[in-house]
């Protein structure tokens, strides 16, 4: 949405929206908040921007003005009330009002419900693609010295973090609730918040951005464990080298010994690993875990190995070790005496940890929010609320959070999960509970709506709100004990 | 042609919305329905026009206020005028402190001129003007950081309190500020008073100096802000508890000055979850373990 803006020199740019006439600095916006400057060209920021996104993300319609244009005819007539969700309006008032609302879709006459739920049961689940060692599980997860939650069981590839929850939000102290508080609506938004991990590392996390271990960005996911990687990359060695040692902190692949080296007849190099044999080619804990080599504490690959067995190993051997990701590797000779001596690595060799690093994925920090919706939330829906929790489990309703769509977890209760990267920029909000405003929509079918007891006598069609031409008069005034 | 404001009703359907520029007023009366005709037709008559006539003067409204006499013109200007100049004498402050305030007065006044009304108010972006009849009075909720929803505490007007307005300042608005409280709440007779002496609280509430305050030049940021060089707060680390208390300390001793002068009638001052309340009796701090929203709802807008 454009309006005329002459520019400067100075790139600053005049609005001319209105008779204020702001100078407005690229990045900034005008005395009204809703005019911007983005580079050079004055934009429109209030909500229309976020009706359009939600429109876009095909989800539920936030009207900004949704009482229609004033007709100057009509005067205070309490009978245009849409609503009687019991989660209400933000501050301040120009945030989009809660509301039922009806519309035509595919010929089936829906209703979606429209509000912003308190969620005082919930948090974020972060997932960081990294190898590197962030703290052990269970382990406090700070911020600001607060404990906002722990570390949980890892995922393939991935450290997990469970963050918030009603026990830190609301069971301890005041800063520690205000802090995770600030935390989940930060990370919820898109922010970058700095997590520091007891016996740990640190970790600043930004949903849809790589994780910073300890000052240091992450660049790519491991290809897989060691063991994974000799599967994929065994043909590209044959021949070229005697042993890849393959060094990870879930599982060092070790290619002489690992069924797929036996499949290419890869002869037997005498090598000693430290840590725990699981399989064949496969060693559990070579080393502590730890930010060096693929995820371990060592600086040194050599100290995973033991010496090697002078009855196999023979002087001139060559070995390759390399880490999951690729970003560290050596090329290695045995002596006459069986040390293994650096020497520079032979180009086709360099090429198969290129390949390596290619094959990993960009590491990213991904932010799921979860969180449960009470009964006060579904009763400004229905009145029997109930009747929501089992419509959402029969699929008969649909939820969405900020027109995004979410996982629901089986079970009681509508306890959802969504990636907040999917929700309009800014979704999320708070109140000193403390506890996390997000938004939540119900779609389903009318004829459903008014099974499970749904609010009838609130629900408007979608055409009424967006031509803003009439208001309807209807002589039940809005639900009583709504107003002071 | 002239500019038309937008003038619509809220979903709601009880609450009128104006927008023009940078204001935007929720208003909502309680009377008689022809009474709330006459009152509604008022408020958007006068509303029409009423940035253009502010806009005539604002390179005079963005300068220092003059204690001694006031050359503006018009009727919102004045009332801008007048609510600054007692707080002229000792502070820099220009008659754009008073802007949301005087602008929400104006339209009050108009309304209340026009019909007999039990009780309206009249909210511009947190600054309100009240009005009440005998024995009616409001719930006024408060809130700590206008840029995220959620209330601290509520405080009641009735009838026969003297306040009129109520306006928050702080950093998290619209508006620069000097200090670094996160939100002043202030009840004054008027909705202008109130809004000057919000300004002027909030930045006195300050730990100057303080290594963990980043403040840059207003018009660095705002090439037309009326605070022109002078350093406005950007950014606030996260405190130590006797740093908080100091903070709000410092705005606490100008808001008793303020009250002293007859200037105020109360304050509530925020500032990283603490608060400190200046002579509000009937202030409720917020200490349930949830709020529902429509408890919020109707103590902001009641």
């Amino acid at each position: 949405m454009l309006t005329d803006a002459t520019a400067t020199a100075t790139d600053k740019i005049r609005c001319d929206a209105c008779p204020v006439m702001c100078y407005i600095k690229p990045g900034a916006a005008g005395a009204c908040d809703r005019y911007a400057n983005h580079n050079g060209e004055l934009v429109r920021v209030d909500p229309h921007i976020v009706l359009e996104r939600t429109v876009s993300h095909g989800g539920a319609l936030v009207p900004f003005q949704a009482g229609g244009d004033w007709d100057g005819k009509i005067v205070h007539e309490p009978g245009v009330f849409v609503t009687a969700i019991g989660a209400g309006t933000t501050y301040p008032d120009y945030k989009p009002a809660p509301f039922i609302v009806s519309s035509e879709i595919d010929g089936v006459d829906m209703v979606t419900v429209v509000t912003e739920g308190i969620f005082s049961y919930c948090g974020v689940k972060v997932k960081i693609d990294t190898d590197r060692y962030l703290g052990p599980e269970t382990a406090t997860v700070r911020v600001q010295g607060e404990a906002v939650g722990h570390v949980t069981t890892s995922e393939y590839g991935s450290q997990m973090l469970s963050l918030g929850g009603v026990h830190h939000l609301t069971g301890g102290s005041k800063k520690e609730g205000r802090v995770t508080c600030d935390a989940l609506m930060d990370l919820s938004n898109c922010k970058p918040v700095e997590l520091t991990i007891d016996g740990g590392a640190s970790v600043v996390v930004q949903a849809g951005y790589p994780p910073i271990v300890n000052g240091v960005a992450e660049e790519r996911m491991r290809v897989g464990c060691g063991s994974a990687t000799i599967g994929m990359f065994a043909k590209q060695w044959h021949g070229k080298v005697d042993e890849v040692v393959v060094v990870d902190d879930h599982i060092t692949g070790v290619l002489s010994e690992h069924q797929a080296g036996k499949l290419l007849d890869i002869p037997d190099t005498g090598i000693k690993m430290k840590g725990r044999r699981s399989t064949p080619g496969r060693y559990f804990q070579v080393a502590e875990p730890g930010t060096g080599w693929g995820g371990t504490g060592i600086t040194d690959p050599l100290s995973v190995l033991g010496p090697f067995d002078p009855k196999t190993a023979r002087p001139g051997m060559t070995m390759l070790m390399v880490s999951t990701t690729g970003e560290h590797a050596a090329y290695y000779q045995l002596d006459e005496a069986l040390t293994p001596v650096e020497k520079p690595m032979p180009a086709d060799l360099k090429a198969s940890v290129e390949r390596i690093q290619e094959n990993c994925e960009p590491a990213l920090c991904t932010v799921l929010f979860m969180g449960g919706a009470g009964g006060s939330l579904r009763a400004g829906v229905t009145d029997n609320p109930v009747r929501l929790t089992r419509s959402v489990k029969e699929a008969l309703t649909r939820v969405t959070s900020g027109g995004a769509p979410v996982y629901v977890w089986p079970g009681g209760g509508i306890t959802f999960m969504v990636d907040v990267t999917r929700l309009p920029a800014g979704a999320f909000g708070y109140v000193p509970t403390p506890a996390l405003v997000a938004p939540i929509e119900f779609t389903l079918r009318l004829s459903d709506y008014a099974a499970l007891g749904g609010h009838m006598d609130h629900v408007r069609p979608l055409a009424s709100l967006k031509e803003n031409t009439e208001i309807r008069h209807m002589s039940s005034p809005q639900p009583s004990g709504s107003r002071p | 042609m002239k500019r038309l404001p937008q003038i619509g009703w809220l979903a709601d359907g009880r609450r009128l919305h104006l927008q023009d520029g940078p204001i935007d007023l929720i208003v909502e009366a309680r009377g008689s329905e022809a009474s709330l005709r006459a009152a509604y037709h008022a408020a958007a008559r006068r509303f029409t026009g009423l940035l253009d006539e502010l806009c005539d003067e604002l390179q005079m409204l963005r300068k220092a206020a003059d204690p001694t006499q006031c050359l503006l013109e018009g009727a919102v200007a004045r009332r801008m005028h007048a609510a600054v100049a007692p707080l002229a004498v000792d502070h820099f402050i220009t008659p754009m402190a008073a802007v949301a305030g005087a602008v929400a007065e104006e339209i009050l006044s108009a309304m209340v001129r026009e019909a007999r009304l039990e009780r309206a108010y009249v909210n511009n972006g947190g600054d309100i003007a009240l009005h009440l009849a005998d024995g009616a009075h409001f719930t006024v909720g408060l809130v700590d950081r206008p840029d995220t929803p959620g209330l601290i505490g509520t405080t009641v007007i009735a009838a026969d309190d003297p306040s009129r307005g109520v306006a928050t300042s702080g950093r998290h608005g619209r508006s620069f500020s000097l200090g670094i409280a996160d939100a002043v709440t202030v009840l004054a007779p008027t909705a202008a008073q109130a809004d000057a002496a919000a300004t002027i609280i909030a930045n006195a509430v300050d730990l100057p100096g303080h290594p963990g305050i980043v403040r840059c030049r207003a018009d660095g940021l705002q090439p037309d802000s009326d605070l022109g060089a002078r350093l406005v707060t950007r950014h606030v680390d996260v405190l130590e508890e006797r740093e908080i208390l100091s903070a709000l300390e410092a705005g606490a001793d100008k808001a008793r000055l303020l009250l002293a002068a007859g200037l105020i009638d109360g304050a509530a001052l925020r500032l990283q979850g603490e608060t400190r309340v200046v002579a509000l009796k009937k202030f409720g701090a917020n200490v349930q373990p949830a709020v529902s929203r429509q408890e919020m709802e109707s103590a902001i807008d009641a």
